[in-house]
Order: structure tokens, then sequence, then C-alpha cells
């Protein structure tokens, strides 16, 4: 297919919408699951600085997810393991971001082969072995559904337990330690949450653009905004916005996944972000009066 | 020996593996009294404060804060940390910060309260950090953050104060503004403050004692018991030069202390 050949409604095409919609709606709610998720771990990724990370685990979910299928297993429990060995591993071999950083660079590749590895002794159809990669939210089943809103629940209720002390261990690691928090603890059980939030993100965007889920929304509201409540408020509403928004977009087009679609908007709710945040800074954020400094 | 000293070590030794940073460290620390920690890097000064927050076990010896064995997360003690600069993007303004070290050891999100905010705005208050509450964290300056971390360490009204090199890479009148902060909240508090320095002279009208830590060794009096070429040259085992000019202290002559220099600081804290 050359790009001439490429229809306008190859890539936006809203004809019988109405139908597909009544198909498609476990993709809907699939998404807008994913977008709280996404929109609440992402503000950790960024506070902890862990994007690396994230796509690190999202490399080995895929192999993982990659193994299973050639073993005749469940995708979704092969991407579970992959995430948490490689969150385990990550969480208890770099606590310092040097240390961490190697360890996802070694990861990194070493999963992303043995994904292909496995893929590509794979007899099955191709469109399985691309679904690991871009994502097959389009594609979602009722089973797949339940899974998706039962890990939900489950790292958001572990999220909210430890949402203070992890906030406290990263932003002022040195004050924490000496208030008792234990950092080395929760680091390691941050990490396995974000493991099991990558392996659900794995399914809806795949592996390859999990950062546009678990790292985009937050970044871009730490750009306009300094507050603890409503940095992960916008952050979630990035989050879904990007996912569901993608989602309706992408239904029409019988050819392209969903997953440019949900990128592209994340990206450019992002720029909007930054741009927002540059005007702000320039009209001076956090401004005082010049008096404030004297004693 | 004070009855109902704040701080109190005895006998106190701290070791890593063959190396002595300290062995036989007798301190009291009265309410009130302001003590400057000085020595050179890797002598021991910052291990000290990790031994009074608990983090790090002596090798030998006891250590004791208002009356009781140190312990994690002390609410007797207020700690300011080396200073370090928040990154630009922390999503926390500057009254977020200080509230985290009020309740940030707990479980849960943690609810507003009307308590809860009092309490974080009269810290901030008191160290003339009002006008810069809701700017973010990372924007604020150096001088700015030391108060707002000075702030942090008032919160839990503590019975010891901890600065570990709070005029790092200030200049002279954050300087300044940060050592009479921590007079002042001495004098009106009666809170003990034990502050790591290498450098005297800002300090040098608020100290009441000295610590000298030096070659495994330490002198523990006044600035002039301290402080004066006779006791600096037993303590270095070298020729060492005091000079007082215009009211400054000058030391010249410590010799290079052969450098394991932050090894120890850069441990991993264990949970």
């Amino acid at each position: 297919m050359t790009l001439a050949s490429v229809h306008w409604s190859d890539i936006i095409d809203f004809s019988d919408y109405g139908a597909l919609l009544s198909l498609a709606w476990k993709s809907v709610l699939a998404a807008a699951v994913l977008g709280l998720l996404g929109g609440l771990m992402s503000v950790f990724v960024m506070m902890r600085d862990l994007p690396f990370a994230v796509h690190g685990v999202s490399e080995l979910s895929f192999a993982g997810a990659a193994g299973f299928l050639l073993a005749g297993g469940s995708v979704v429990a092969g991407s579970v393991v992959g995430s948490l060995v490689a969150a385990y591993v990550i969480g208890s071999y770099g606590v310092r971001a040097r240390d961490r950083n190697s360890v996802i660079g070694v990861l990194m590749p070493f999963g992303l082969g043995l994904g292909f590895l496995f893929l590509s002794l794979y007899p099955g159809r191709t469109a399985n072995k691309f679904g690991l990669l871009i994502g097959q939210i389009a594609a979602l089943n009722a089973g797949h559904l339940v899974a998706v809103v039962v890990t939900t629940v489950v790292v958001l209720a572990g999220l909210v337990l430890i949402w203070r002390p992890l906030t406290f261990a990263s932003t002022d690691p040195d004050l924490a330690a000496a208030r008792g928090v234990p950092l080395r603890a929760l680091s390691l059980g941050f990490m396995l949450l974000l493991g099991l939030a990558v392996a659900v993100c794995v399914q809806a965007v795949g592996a390859l653009l999990v950062l546009s889920i678990l790292s985009t929304p937050a970044a871009a509201a730490m750009r306009i905004s300094a507050s603890p409540v409503l940095v992960p408020i916008l952050s979630v509403v990035f989050a879904v916005t990007s996912l569901v928004g993608g989602t309706l977009l992408g239904l029409g087009s019988g050819k392209v996944p969903i997953t440019p679609y949900v990128t592209t908007i994340s990206f450019l709710i992002y720029l909007a972000c930054r741009l927002g945040g540059t005007v702000r800074e320039r009209r001076g954020w956090g401004r005082r009066p010049a008096a404030a400094s004297a004693e | 020996m004070t009855a109902d000293a704040v701080l109190r070590l005895a006998g106190a030794s701290l070791a890593f593996g063959e190396r002595t940073l300290w062995s036989g460290l007798d301190l009291d620390v009265a309410p009130g009294e302001f003590v400057a920690v000085l020595g050179a890097n890797g002598s021991g000064k910052t291990s000290l404060l990790r031994v009074i927050l608990g983090l790090q076990p002596l090798s030998a010896g006891r250590v004791e804060v208002a009356g009781r064995a140190v312990r994690r997360g002390s609410r007797a003690i207020g700690y300011v940390p080396q200073q370090r600069r928040a990154d630009p993007l922390t999503p926390l303004r500057a009254r977020d910060f200080v509230g985290l070290a009020l309740d940030g050891h707990r479980w849960g999100p943690g609810w507003p309260s009307a308590r809860r905010r009092d309490v974080i705005a009269r810290a901030l208050e008191e160290v003339g950090a009002s006008a810069y509450a809701d700017a973010p964290v990372g924007v604020l300056s150096g001088g700015e953050q030391q108060r707002v971390r000075i702030a942090q360490s008032l919160v839990s009204n503590p019975a010891l104060l901890l600065c570990d090199e709070p005029l790092l890479s200030l200049d002279l009148a954050s300087q300044r503004t940060v050592t009479g902060l921590v007079d002042r909240v001495r004098r009106d508090r009666g809170t003990a403050v034990l502050f790591v320095t290498h450098e005297i002279n800002p300090v040098l009208p608020y100290v009441d004692r000295v610590l000298y830590l030096a070659g495994g060794r330490f002198r523990f009096g006044t600035v002039d018991e301290v402080l004066n070429s006779a006791t600096l040259s037993d303590l270095y085992g070298a020729p060492i030069d005091v000079v007082r000019v215009g009211g400054r202290i000058l030391v010249a002559g410590v010799p290079d202390v052969p450098e394991h220099a932050h090894h120890h600081e850069a441990a991993e804290v264990a949970p």
C-alpha cells in the first residue's frame, strides 16, 4: 500500500458508528478504567523518576506474554508474570537511580529479544503477535475486562494505602528516613504495584507505548500545577481523555489500531501543558513580594 | 552531668570495619544549648547525626534523647538534612512539604483538617515563609528552601534540633537568616541544637559549646577551650595555628585527612 492509496476514511471514519459503539462498549469501559489507573500511577512514576523503569518492565511483560502464548498459556498471566519478575529485580537491585538505570538497560534488550524469539517460534496468526507490542483494546472480551477491572482495583487499593509515605519517600528521602518511613519496603512495594499496572496496560496499548499511559499524563499535569491534590486529578483527566478519546476515534477505522490515536492525544495534551507552564513561569509562578526575603 | 540532658552520649563509639570514626564519646547537651559540630569531611559528623536519629547503631556505648534510648522516627528530634535542592517539578507546595514532616510517615492518603492547616501555617509563619507557602518547593531559592526546612523541623515541637550543614551553598545574607532563625528557635522554645558545619564563623555569636571531631578523636568544650592552637595541635598530632582576627576564627595547618569521604554517608537506609 503506497501513501497515495491511503484514504482519509482509513484513519477517521464515523459511518455505522452507533452500531460499532454498541459492540465496543467493553473497550471504552476498559479504556476509562485504565485511564484512572494510569493517571494515578503516573504521578508516582514521575515523582520517583521511573519512566525508564516502566519501559523496562513493559519489555519483560511482553516477553512473559509471548512465552506463555508459545507454551499455550494465557497471555494475560504471562504478561503479569513477566512484569512482576522485572519489577522485583529492578526494585530490589536498583534503589539508587544509577544502579537502577543500569539494571534496566541490561534487562530491556534481553526481554525484547526473548519476546521476539518466542513470537518467531509461535505458529499462530501474526495479528496476535503484533497485538502484544501495540495493543489490542478493540479486541477485548469480557474475561479481559474483568481482569483489567480487578487488577486496577487491587493496584489502586495498594496505592491509596501507601500514598502519603510514598509521597514523602519520593520527594524528601532523607527526612522520610529520619521520620521512620521504610524507604526500601516502599520502593519494592511500589515497583510491584507498578509491575501489575504495566501488565494490565500492555493489554491495552501494547508494550512499546505503555509510557503514554504511565508517565505522560502526570508529566503534563506537573507542568501546570504543583498541588498534590490537583496534579493527580488532572493526570487522571488527561489519561482518561487520551484513552477513551483514542478508543472512540479508532473504533471507526478498520485498518489503524487505536494506539496511535491514544498516543497522539496524550502527546498533544502534554504539549499544551508545557506551553501553559511556560506562560505561567514567564508571568512568575510562585512570585511573591520582594519584602518576604527580609527578616 | 546535668540530670535533664536533652541529648546524652556515654562511651559512644562508631567504627566501620577497621576504621574508627570516634570512640569514648561522652556528651551531655542541655535544653536550649547550641552545640556546633566541627571536623573535616569524613570525620564522622553526619554519622553522629545518623546515630542520634536511630538510623545507625553505635559500635559501643549508649545514646539517649530526652532520657530515652534513640529510635527511628522519634518525634523528639527535628532534623534539617544536608541541602539537596528539590527537583523543579516536585508536585508539592511549601506548605505540603511541611505537612509531610508532620504526618508523612502515616499510612493512607491523609485528609485535610483545620488543625493540620493551622500547625503548618504557624510553622511557616515562625520562619517568615508565609509569603511563599503556596509556591512550588522546586522554584524556591536555596535560602527559602532552608527556611521551609526549619519550619518542617518545628512542626513536631522537638526537644532537639539536628542541622546538617544547613549553610552549605547559601549566600551570606541567607546564612545569617538561617543561623538567626535557629538561634531564635532555641531561645523561644528551649530546643537544644546540634549544628554540623565546617565553618565556625557564621555561628560563632550563638555557639555555647563545640564538638570537634578529627582522626578518630574529639574535643568537647566552649569555643575558647577547643578552638585554640594547643588543643587542635594535640587533637591532630600536628602543629595547628588558630588565629582570631576581628571577631573571626581562622584555623591554619589542618593536615589533609585520607579521604574515605562520604562512603558511610551514602550508606543505604535499612528498612
